[in-house]
């Protein structure tokens, strides 16, 4: 799948549910499956900031493509990164920074934050862009 | 009076969010605005633009009655001695800063000590940590203990004679027992030690008596008591409040100004140098009225059975912390429940709840001293005021049972 069609999929699924609480109960699932993160892990240097909740990002490069795992002690901000993850990790740095990170516009997350959680989506993009760059 | 005739009056709680009818639970951070408050800003606005105090013409003379009036109505409200005892600011912050600042530099030598409580709101901290490191001085703590109470058997030993002020909340925003401030005024006063009470809460739910209190300083904010934001009150004793030297200068507060000196106005004047948020200021007046009208048998039972609800359905949950649990009986605590739920975080409760239609408020409710005593990094907190209904509880509690299930 490209990360184009990743991006697709998501908004796919996302517009199933009319609802935001059903938005918010597949978010926290996907929260729920999201990869184990090591708690040794889980550092200052990889926290990131204007997050209200904590939220850790962590990568490595694995033959030319990133691969992110994160955590968060909110369950639907995890599941917000979940999401992103799903989309982001396992690509080149070129794939990614090809990418407009519309999908969050196109599933209406941004505007169903609070503002506080906006901004930490934002500065949640804003790491995932910045790992691609250093990388690239 | 009863709740429905209440409600009439604040047009903000008709209002529907995502579809859904308003429940407002977010009254100890701000409260929505009575109608009567709403007209009285814009008739100023309309009518009575002009900058109080400085000019003969009509305008000016209206809008600077309106002020004073307001002016007398917080005396009244507080029965305090005299009208030069109240000082309006931006809010309680600005009024807790204005003291720790002023009374600092008249008072506060190196080596002399400030107390304040565990339980305190960051503005009834930050201020006098600023004013010790100026000064040299060391701040204490006053804990509280499990139950969220200040606790008074510590007080003594920390009263000792260094002490030059103590600093207590009327009620802590995050634990809403109602602080034992008469005893500790009485014992701070024993030893000489003036004390500054922040009534943010207790100015909203306890009808404060500043002669009764005897408290040297009373502070609260407009904005959570029915008026507009931007308000503050400093209620300060004329004694302190003639020995402190002014704040900030400027246009009102100055007897004569040259430039070889400057005499200063007379209280209250002194403390309230540049143009006034006159507008906003006028509206504490009625404010003040529709706080009167609270006071009615009827409705206080009826707030009273939905405080003793949702204190009962709180604690009866196991899965939910509360603090700040009376210890004797309900009237120690204010409609104000902040909680937290094992293996769930307040921001996601929050997040769920405000799409049900219920504003409440989770983090560390500027008191990050108060959520390190209890060990977590945040809750989740309900305030409710003199409009909610009974109905609007039980959906909350509906509501919560349905949100942690989705999140555990």
């Amino acid at each position: 799948m490209t990360l184009q069609e990743a991006e697709n999929a998501v908004v796919e699924e996302f517009s199933m549910y009319d609802e935001w609480l059903d938005k918010y109960e597949y978010l926290i699932e996907l929260g729920k499956s999201l990869e184990d993160y090591p708690e040794s892990e889980k550092t200052e240097d990889k926290l990131i900031r204007g997050c209200q909740s904590r939220v850790w990002l962590d990568y490595h490069i694995e033959e030319g493509k990133i691969v992110f795992n994160a955590d968060s002690d909110a369950i639907i901000t995890k599941g917000i990164i979940s999401l992103l993850i799903g989309i982001y990790s396992g690509r080149t740095p070129q794939e990614i920074l090809s990418s407009d990170f519309s999908v969050v516009e196109k599933i209406g997350l941004k505007e169903n934050l609070s503002p506080t959680r906006a901004n930490g989506l934002v500065s949640m993009i804003a790491k995932i862009r910045e790992v691609a760059t250093v990388n690239a | 009076m009863n709740v429905n005739e209440i409600r009439e009056m604040f047009p903000a709680l008709s209002r529907k969010v995502y579809g859904k009818d308003l429940v407002y639970f977010d009254n100890a951070a701000t409260s929505q605005r009575v109608q009567t408050v709403i007209d009285k800003w814009n008739e100023i606005s309309v009518q009575s633009n002009a900058n109080i105090h400085r000019a003969v013409h009509r305008m000016a003379d209206e809008a600077t009655q309106a002020y004073e009036q307001a002016r007398d109505a917080v005396k009244d409200f507080l029965n305090a001695e005299s009208r030069q005892e109240i000082v309006f600011t931006s809010g309680t912050t600005a009024a807790i800063n204005l003291i720790a600042f002023c009374f600092g530099e008249a008072f506060v030598r190196e080596g002399d000590e400030v107390v304040v409580s565990e339980a305190e709101h960051h503005s009834n901290i930050v201020p006098w940590q600023m004013m010790c490191q100026r000064k040299g001085a060391v701040l204490k703590v006053l804990p509280v203990d499990d139950s969220g109470h200040i606790a008074l058997e510590k007080l003594d030993t920390l009263l000792t004679d260094k002490v030059k002020i103590l600093a207590v909340t009327h009620v802590s925003n995050v634990l809403g027992i109602i602080n034992p401030i008469r005893q500790i005024i009485e014992k701070c006063h024993e030893k000489g030690i003036p004390v500054l009470v922040d009534g943010a809460q207790g100015a909203v739910h306890c009808m404060p008596d500043v002669k009764e209190l005897d408290c040297d300083f009373y502070v609260f904010s407009g904005h959570k008591l029915y008026a507009a934001t931007g308000t503050g009150v400093l209620y300060g004793k004329k004694k302190w409040l003639e020995q402190m030297p002014p704040y900030m200068g400027g246009g009102e507060m100055v007897g004569t100004v040259k430039f070889s000196g400057t005499t200063y106005a007379p209280l209250p004047m002194k403390y309230e140098a540049g143009t006034q948020n006159f507008a906003s200021a006028a509206t504490l007046k009625p404010a003040l009225e529709f706080i009167n009208l609270l006071n009615n048998n009827e409705l206080i039972k009826y707030n009273d059975t939905i405080r003793d609800y949702l204190l009962d359905k709180l604690t009866a949950d196991k899965r939910i912390r509360l603090y700040g649990v009376p210890r004797g009986t309900n009237e120690e605590k204010i409609p104000l429940f902040s909680f937290s739920v094992e293996g769930v975080h307040h921001e996601d409760l929050a997040l769920i709840l405000d799409k049900m239609g219920i504003a409440a408020r989770s983090g560390q409710m500027c008191a990050e001293p108060v959520m390190d005593r209890f060990g977590v990094t945040g809750m989740l907190r309900v305030s409710l005021a003199p409009y909610n209904t009974m109905e609007e509880a039980e959906y909350f509690v509906k509501c919560l049972d349905k949100a942690i299930n989705m999140l555990v």
